[in-house]
């Protein structure tokens, strides 16, 4: 088996707010993140998919169709919108990094037909990122 | 099947130390460790990222409050090694050559009892060169 990485960038906004905290609790548990008008990230997104060399290609998927899948699935959808907002799916849930990461994954996995999505890291900074994988799969 | 989310962070701190082992000649020293072994010892700008799993909080959408990884961190880890010699200063490596694989083994052990989630790995980068990675003793499958 063969690991193959893809790396996208993104620029996004988000604020944390629950509707269910009051005030002060929201403040307490997101500190600055709660900031009434949001702020923004430089995003960048580590996709890993699993799999065998085709004996013939030598390739465990076509680059070109994993980078087609990444600008529409997430570029489209995520690149310069305020996620609180413009991004569907993530309606009723903190787009933290764990979930922004918990749905790529979702997004990502029913669409890799060759080889297996293996990884998803989404790096909301440098120092801070989210790392989801299949359950009981290897680390 | 579903999916496992990890949060991930990253730490600095810097510290200095020396691989030498009484348990060798100090040519045995010197032909092991090289330059490493050096009497006064040396230092690094270590790297530290830490993983730990967990349900996703509804309410919160986080695996861990960041505040509170940070500072359990920071008061674990941080505190103990940043400018601090390790041979000299933290009791472990007393008797234990203070190798990146040791210190990864020496901060999972002081992590390990994180309270709200579960600590998956640590990974130590010594240099851009070199990093290490533990995952506890029966740790293999998370690395």
């Amino acid at each position: 088996m063969v690991l193959i990485t893809r790396k996208i960038e993104f620029s996004a906004s988000h604020l944390y707010h629950n509707p269910a905290f009051s005030a002060e609790e929201n403040r307490r548990v997101f500190g600055k993140c709660n900031n009434p008008h949001g702020h923004g990230h430089n995003y960048t997104l580590e996709v890993t998919v699993a799999g065998d060399p085709d004996p013939v290609t030598g390739t465990v998927l076509d680059l070109k169709e994993l980078k087609d899948l990444l600008e529409r699935e997430v570029m489209q959808r995520m690149d310069h919108r305020f996620l609180n907002y413009e991004v569907a799916e993530l309606k009723g849930q903190i787009p933290t990094c764990e979930n922004i990461a918990r749905l790529i994954w979702e997004l990502l996995d029913p669409k890799i037909k060759k080889g297996r999505l293996h990884r998803v890291r989404l790096y909301e900074s440098a120092d801070l990122f989210a790392d989801c994988y299949r359950n009981g799969a290897a680390g | 099947m579903g999916v496992r989310v990890e949060l991930g962070r990253r730490y600095q701190f810097a510290a200095s130390h020396r691989l030498h082992t009484d348990r060798l000649s100090e040519e045995e020293n010197a032909r092991v460790f090289g330059k490493c072994a050096n009497p006064f010892g040396h230092g690094h700008n270590y790297i530290l990222e830490v993983s730990v799993s967990g349900d996703v909080d509804r309410a919160t959408g986080m695996v861990a409050n960041l505040a509170d990884l940070d500072n359990f961190v920071e008061r674990e880890v941080i505190e103990v090694f940043d400018h601090h010699s390790m041979n000299e200063d933290v009791a472990a490596f007393r008797d234990v050559v203070p190798t990146t694989e040791n210190l990864c083994i020496e901060i999972f052990e002081r992590l390990k009892n994180f309270p709200t989630a579960k600590l998956e790995r640590v990974r130590v980068q010594e240099t851009s060169n070199n990093s290490f990675e533990y995952a506890g003793e029966n740790g293999r499958e998370r690395l």
